[in-house]
């Protein structure tokens, strides 16, 4: 094992978690998932991050249709929509994702249309922004863990 | 049916979310907790072995076929959910005789005071807002320790081991013994509960009515 090489992959793990806390893409719900990984459950986050964004994925398409016609919105069936989308991005902690649901929920509180369409673009947005940074995580991890070095513990208040 | 003593709690989680069953059911089993998950209430009952009566969907009865082999220390369910709600489903095990004894907690999204206490009124042993976390988890230990306990004192146990648990869960022992056990045993119970002392079957009334706001029932509810 290279330790110089891990090191450096460590370092650069680190820093890359603690941006995405700091740019407000992550939350500590994420740490909170962090902690639920282990020898048993390795590949945990990276399952359950997965899962949420096939569901955002499934979710963005029903709303989408859902929104499709002008004089015919269900709003009733976005609420749901938006509802699931916040719990899940809530668990976690996916913050921006979340901060656009709250918005999304509040259009389709007071059935605007308008509103409902921009949030809808700005989730789909969000989602695969935080989806190709997770991916580049988890390819660092994936580094360190080939390296033979282990994937530091990273404490975010 | 062999029961260990340092068996793990087992829990049944309840949330139509496929998503929400993952993270429950990782959050219980790295809380060292055996978990069954099912993503309705009334899976949820089925998997406990409480039937729906066709005839009248308000009577439940125990299934004879089920040998309710399966011992769940607590129930943890989704407050929203279609159909039959996480809240219905506490009501339905708490009027259960023989599930009475389970805690329940209900978890939700949304945090409505009016819900929680709703909730806490129908026996809800605790409230979770989603998400919930690792540390909420160890709120429940208390808990499923009490069903443990009674549990283990079923079996010949040394008298050392009933001596530990406190004076009241041994009073709601006597009372359990008849209920939670499978139907053929029962039977034997029923027989033998005239012998019982006055006494005993004071303390058996005296833990009902001091039950927090539980319902009264006047009696067992397993179909012959």
């Amino acid at each position: 094992m290279n330790t110089t090489v891990v090191a450096q992959l460590q370092r650069q793990f680190q820093d890359y978690i603690v941006s995405l806390y700091q740019q407000g893409f992550l939350d500590s719900q994420f740490s909170e998932l962090r902690k639920l990984q282990d020898e048993g459950s390795p590949d945990f986050v990276s399952e359950v991050v997965s899962l949420f964004f096939d569901d955002c994925s499934k979710l963005i398409n029903t709303m989408s249709r859902s929104l499709e016609q002008p004089d015919n919105v269900d709003f009733k069936q976005l609420d749901s929509g938006v509802h699931q989308l916040k719990g899940s991005s809530s668990s976690v902690g996916a913050r921006r994702v979340k901060n656009v649901c709250i918005s999304f929920k509040e259009c389709c509180d007071v059935q605007n249309r308008e509103g409902c369409l921009r949030c809808l673009q700005q989730v789909d947005y969000e989602y695969k922004m935080l989806k190709t940074k997770l991916q580049d995580l988890f390819n660092l991890e994936q580094q360190i863990l080939q390296a033979g070095g282990t994937i530091p513990q990273v404490d975010i208040n | 049916m062999v029961m260990e003593t340092e068996s793990k709690f087992h829990v049944l989680a309840v949330d139509d979310s496929l998503f929400d069953r993952k993270m429950i059911e990782r959050l219980l089993q790295k809380s060292s907790c055996q978990v069954t998950t099912v993503d309705s209430g009334s899976k949820a009952l089925e998997f406990l072995g409480l039937r729906v009566d066709d005839n009248d969907p308000n009577a439940l009865s125990t299934s004879p076929q089920i040998h309710q082999e399966v011992e769940i220390n607590l129930i943890i369910t989704d407050y929203c959910m279609p159909g039959m709600t996480g809240y219905d489903l506490l009501k339905k095990v708490k009027e259960s005789a023989a599930f009475r004894s389970i805690p329940v907690v209900i978890m939700s999204s949304e945090n409505v005071p009016a819900r929680i206490s709703r909730c806490l009124e129908e026996g809800a042993e605790e409230f979770f807002l989603k998400p919930v976390k690792l540390a909420d988890l160890t709120k429940l230990k208390p808990h499923m320790m009490k069903t443990k306990l009674k549990k283990e004192s079923e079996k010949p146990v040394a008298i050392e081991e009933i001596v530990v648990s406190k004076p009241e869960i041994e009073k709601e022992e006597d009372s359990s013994v008849i209920e939670i056990l499978p139907l053929h045993q029962e039977l034997e119970s029923e027989q033998l509960e005239p012998m019982l002392s006055s006494n005993k079957r004071k303390a058996m009334e005296e833990v009902i009515s001091s039950d927090r706001s539980r319902p009264k029932y006047n009696d067992i509810t397993t179909s012959v």
